[in-house]
């Protein structure tokens, strides 16, 4: 046991660092960051990750569409480090190429769904009354419509577009979120610090936003690491539709799915994608876990 | 309670009167009708098969007709792929098999997340914990597209336990309630060691700590119930696409569920059908997420039904 | 504690171990098929792609539908043992001397499966079925060859008795042509073409109604030598030897089990655990693998189909020939079919019409590169410099983004043409297409008929399937005089005029010929190809 935050220490046992004065939340959070490993360790994967992915593909002899026809399926080598595919195109290449878009599809409609998420369900769940059941019952409609018609529909005015991606995984990825937030806020609601804040004359927006969704940021980072692969994966399935990227453009969702087609065959082009797909998603796992422990107010509360 | 109940249940009417008019004009607006195909057909045919179904007709009454005979009659229509099979047809003989998969497949989920998230939370930073935090992290990783197959080739093909597909024996119910179980049991699992964590840290579980409550009466009573939430509020949509089937592992074991006709009657432009598939995905929905308020203030005595 | 690095190669490990293990899995076992019937009887289980739309030969256009229904249902001729036409519910036929009028005898012992004798009025009465406007069949079009069919089907004429079928008795049925039509026994092989019990399906919802409950088991009556047991919709369709059959003796299986599925990996799988002795297709990826470990099973034949890129030729610059004639010596087809295809019997297409026992085009598309490059110059377009990007469309599917992106590479690094890639959803694909919103759209055509005609008729001006804008006054006189050559030879003649103008004008950049790739138990017997890849079943057999 020796790479373990103070927040995971029994409550009790409190660690140094906060019985310390004067230091901001913030830096005492990031302190308490830095001494979780796991957390730690995935952000640095994430970091490296990301940096191969944006900087990596300018430093490669290959193209991601660059095929050579004499050459599909050769196995590691010197030449290409992870192989070649269907096409001979270069494996390492296009995953590099292929993360740009799976990590900003992951992160950034995440981002999307996360925000419209937690504000409806925190304002639905905080007004409560009439406006929670219209709020709710909208979200139950969302959730009824056919995905697939409105996937199409959106591609058939507003034609091929990276924005539409975020709009359409958008559209669904926030529905769960907001019930998920919403409940949270409705057993805090009436717990004494909320109704003292009330009785303290603060703002609605301010009782929400500072002190109630800091108490549930458990639920809404946990969530979120449950969501970012379902977004990379949804991609992939848009990109069926003819939605999102188009070839020989690939994403690492894309090429898990070609890798899962020929996995007895060529087992390194399933292996090498999922391999970083988890490594990024554990990464992004161990990091959320260690953020939401470093941001616990309820343990600098104590 | 009973208020709260009748009160969403009312409500009910104008949201599925919204989802079934929405649905209705949209599938109406995607390019391409159910009678294309690569083969072209002459104009007359076309105008025949479009009379014999009712499609000729103004759009708006097109919409009053269905109306009348879903409220009226039950009647969700002729289906335009399977020519001769009613919407209703195909939702009784396809339900059953997409309700016993996802009953299975709910049952290993619940079994094994809740059960891992709760031994990861209560030996929060253990070895145990380590062990079933990975085992939920590698089934979030691990897309059903990919595990479904490889359950095959390694149960199926190599060591000849089960069949590689179809739905005919027990048997062949095994891998793919697996397969859609572990997905949604990883789910489980990291949120219910999320929810968990966030009670016991709590006032009131330190409180009956401080009593001398025993540790498994603190779990089960107190923490689970208030660490359930966020668990219970996944659950209601999670059930609802569970039990209305799954293109993926309906597709990779061959299952005649109705999760594959959700997908292809949208690709087939079967208007009646994706209208039917919707109501009834409407109706689960719209019954769970009712259901899952309910248990939440069963769970959480702080909340009241409003 | 476990180190983070740890936790991750444990994944790692574990997936890498389950890939392991199915790895040395595969290879090792031969199929083999477990017979999960009765001892001793026949049952041939076959894979038989998605579930069918219906059993009704008016009313269906799959060809999943064509196997079943050929099993249940037989029309005036059927496929000899070795793949020829023979006689099916016609014992004998006459050609007039003109060869407008062909008479059909049927035989005396034909029977549906209720007992009843298959009549000249069954035929009659089952032609005016699937020409009723409202039915609305999709392939009624196949019978348009008779005098007033089409107007028939198009409600100019009420009155089918003006049609040209006739039936002077019970066993004698006349069929009047329009024109000549030397492939119309070829074209009788089709369901379009075979009788249904026109009291059954009275009785079940009425001659001129698509989709009623008539096909369902325990209702079809049929006239083939199986009959309908079983249904299971998405699982699978049970059939067994008819007794009523008129050729009974000759059945050599017991009953066939139709398996709708609709993945070629779960039905390869399938196939590999000897739960199937026939898997209707091949993933690419397991070809090598197949023909390598498993050669009895693995069967690549010919098939009567060409894949190709249509050319939209009312935008620029594929306006311009000299634009299309350089895309289209630019595509390395030996290298396509090598490496993405994997060699697998397919042959490149320099010409459109695939080669058949009765017609081999001699127009060839033919020039190197250099030439290519000069055309492309004298469009304007030199090194590619100053065109616009081409963009190629397909519908979904694994194998043609595959081709799409290697003629893409070919198109840039030999012409330095751009192009984009877009594939759609299929029927925004169809509409796409049908509408002429595209540049190259990707296609494939299998032919109706084992005759060039179901190739060459499709490029006339404003044909339904020609959808490329193409149009050329001397090949639209071509081909509608193709059907009045007074020989064969003459009208072969003709078909070579299309394709040279064909392989001239390039509406359509033809890739290859297509190959059916699928995987057999070496039990079965008497399976043979034919160009269509239909058969008649009473003559395969299972060998214990």
């Amino acid at each position: 046991m020796t790479s373990l935050s103070p927040k995971n220490l029994p409550s009790a046992d409190l660690a140094p660092a906060q019985l310390e004065r004067g230091v901001s939340p913030w830096l005492d959070a990031w302190r308490r960051l830095r001494r979780n490993h796991l957390a730690v360790f995935g952000g640095v994967t994430l970091i490296i990750l990301s940096l191969l992915c944006v900087i990596g593909p300018w430093f490669s002899p290959y193209g991601y569409q660059e095929t050579n026809l004499a050459n599909t399926f050769s196995p590691p080598s010197a030449a290409h480090w992870l192989g070649t595919d269907q096409l001979g195109r270069d494996l390492f290449t296009r995953l590099m190429f292929g993360g740009r878009i799976s990590l900003m599809v992951g992160l950034v409609a995440t981002f999307v769904a996360l925000t419209i998420g937690v504000i409806y369900g925190a304002i639905s769940g905080y007004v409560g009354g009439k406006i929670d059941r219209v709020m709710m019952r909208i979200v139950d409609i969302l959730y009824a419509l056919p995905f697939t018609i409105f996937v199409i529909l959106l591609m058939v005015f507003f034609g091929r577009n990276i924005v539409l991606l975020f709009v359409a995984i958008g559209a669904v990825e926030w529905l769960t979120m907001a019930r998920i937030v919403r409940s949270q806020i409705m057993s805090l609601k009436r717990m004494e610090f909320i109704e003292a804040a009330r009785s303290l004359g603060l703002g609605t927006p301010r009782i929400i936003f500072r002190h109630m969704i800091p108490n549930i940021l458990g639920p809404i980072i946990v969530y979120t690491t449950l969501t970012i692969p379902g977004v990379m994966l949804l991609e992939a399935f848009l990109s069926f539709l003819g939605l999102g990227v188009q070839p020989p453009m690939s994403s690492w969702g894309v090429l898990i799915k070609d890798g899962a087609e020929r996995m007895e065959e060529y087992p390194c082009l399933l292996l090498f994608p999922g391999t970083v797909f988890s490594l990024t998603l554990f990464s992004l796992n161990f990091l959320g876990d260690g953020l939401r422990d470093a941001l616990d107010v309820r343990a600098a509360k104590d | 309670m009973l208020r709260f109940i009748a009160r969403r249940l009312l409500e009910t009417i104008p949201v599925l009167f919204i989802i079934v008019t929405a649905t209705f004009f949209m599938v109406r607006f995607v390019p391409g009708g159910p009678f294309d195909s690569e083969k072209a057909t002459t104009p007359e045919i076309r105008a025949n098969l479009e009379a014999y179904y009712g499609l000729n007709l103004p759009l708006h009454q097109q919409y009053t007709n269905y109306l009348k005979a879903v409220v009226l009659d039950g009647d969700l229509g002729r289906s335009t792929k399977y020519a001769s099979r009613t919407v209703n047809e195909i939702i009784a003989d396809k339900l059953p098999a997409s309700l016993q998969l996802g009953g299975l497949s709910l049952l290993i989920a619940l079994v094994l997340g809740l059960s891992a998230g709760v031994l990861a939370a209560v030996k929060r930073n253990t070895k145990i914990d380590y062990l079933a935090s990975s085992f939920a992290m590698t089934g979030i990783c691990i897309p059903t597209f990919v595990l479904g197959p490889i359950l095959v080739l390694v149960f199926a093909i190599h060591l000849g336990w089960f069949s590689a597909s179809g739905w005919y024996s027990w048997q062949d119910r095994i891998l793919p309630s697996l397969t859609l179980g572990i997905v949604y049991a990883a789910g489980i699992a990291r949120l219910t060691r999320g929810g968990m964590l966030e009670v016991l840290n709590l006032d009131y579980i330190r409180t009956a700590r401080a009593k001398g409550a025993s540790e498994s009466r603190i779990i089960f009573k107190h923490a689970l119930r208030g660490g359930l939430l966020p668990v219970v509020s996944y659950l209601g949509p999670a059930i609802a696409g569970i039990l209305t089937g799954s293109f993926v592992i309906e597709t990779i074991f061959q299952i005649p569920g109705l999760g594959r006709e959700f997908v292809n009657s949208a690709f087939n432009r079967d208007y009646t059908l994706v209208l039917g598939t919707v109501i009834l995905y409407a109706v689960l929905i719209i019954a769970l997420n009712l259901i899952v308020d309910v248990v939440q203030v069963w769970l959480n005595p702080k909340l009241k039904f409003e | 504690m476990i180190s983070p690095l740890r936790l991750s190669c444990l994944f790692v490990c574990f997936v890498g171990t389950l890939l392991s293990v199915t790895l040395t899995g595969c290879g090792k076992k031969s199929p083999s098929s477990a017979s999960d019937s009765a001892p001793g009887s026949k049952i041939l289980r076959i894979g038989n792609g998605a579930e069918p739309k219906d059993l009704d030969p008016h009313v269906v256009t799959g060809v999943g539908e064509h196997k079943i229904i050929t099993a249940l249902l037989e029309g005036l001729v059927t496929y000899s043992e070795t793949g020829d036409i023979a006689p099916g519910v016609a014992e004998r036929w006459e050609i007039s001397e003109d060869a407008l009028t062909y008479t059909f005898h049927l035989r005396a012992d034909a029977k549906w499966s209720n007992g009843e004798p298959v009549t000249s009025r069954d035929f009659a009465r089952s032609f005016q079925r699937i020409l009723t406007p409202t039915i609305g069949s999709e392939y009624s079009y196949k019978l348009f060859h008779l005098v007033g069919a089409e107007e028939f089907n198009t409600g100019k004429l009420t009155d089918f008795s003006q049609v040209g079928v006739a039936t002077p008795d019970d066993r004698t049925l006349r069929l009047t042509l329009k024109h000549r039509t030397p492939f119309l026994l070829e074209s009788l092989l089709h369901y379009a073409w075979f009788p249904v019990h026109i009291p059954t399906v009275e009785k079940f919802g009425g001659l001129d109604r698509p989709g009623s409950t008539w096909t369902r088991p325990g209702n079809f009556v049929g006239n083939g030598p199986f009959v309908l047991v079983d249904w299971k919709s998405h699982q699978k369709i049970t059939v067994t030897r008819a007794a009523t059959y008129w050729d009974a003796a000759n059945v050599k299986l017991d009953g066939i089990d139709f398996f709708a599925i609709e993945s070629s990996d779960t039905e390869e799988r399938e196939f590999r655990t000897g739960r199937l002795d026939y898997a209707y297709s091949l993933p690419l990826s397991k070809i090598e693998t197949y023909r390598r470990d498993h050669a009895d099973t693995y069967r690549a034949t010919p098939y009567y189909g060409t894949y190709f890129y249509r050319l939209n030729v009312t935008k620029k610059p594929l306006d311009d020939k000299r634009v299309r004639r350089a895309l289209a010596l630019a595509i390395d087809r030996e290298s396509i079919i090598k490496n993405i295809l994997r060699d697998a019997g397919q042959t490149p297409a320099y010409h459109f019409t695939p080669v058949s026992q009765k017609f081999a085009a001699t127009a060839r598309l033919s020039g190197d590169l250099a030439e290519a490059k000069r055309l492309l110059a004298e469009a304007g377009y030199p090194d590619g410099k100053g065109m616009p990007a081409v963009d190629i469309l397909f519908n979904t599917l694994d194998s043609h983004r595959t081709i799409a992106e290697a003629i893409q590479q070919m198109w840039k690094t030999r012409l330095g043409v751009n192009a984009t890639i877009q594939n759609q959803e299929w029927k925004v694909y169809l509409d796409t297409t049908q509408t002429l919103n595209y540049q190259v759209s990707r296609a494939g055509w299998i032919g109706d008929y084992d005759d060039p005609h179901t190739f060459l008729d499709m490029w006339i001006t404003g044909g339904g399937n020609n959808q490329t804008g193409w149009s050329n006054a001397e090949y639209d006189r071509l081909i509608r005089s193709a059907l009045t050559q007074p020989d064969e030879a003459a009208r072969m003649a003709v078909y070579q005029k299309l394709e040279t103008i064909l392989a001239d004008e390039l509406p359509v950049l033809p890739i290859y010929f297509y190959t059916r790739i699928y995987a057999i138990s070496p039990k079965v017997k008497n399976w043979i190809s034919t160009p269509l890849d239909n058969r008649a079943w009473k003559w395969v057999d299972l060998a214990d």
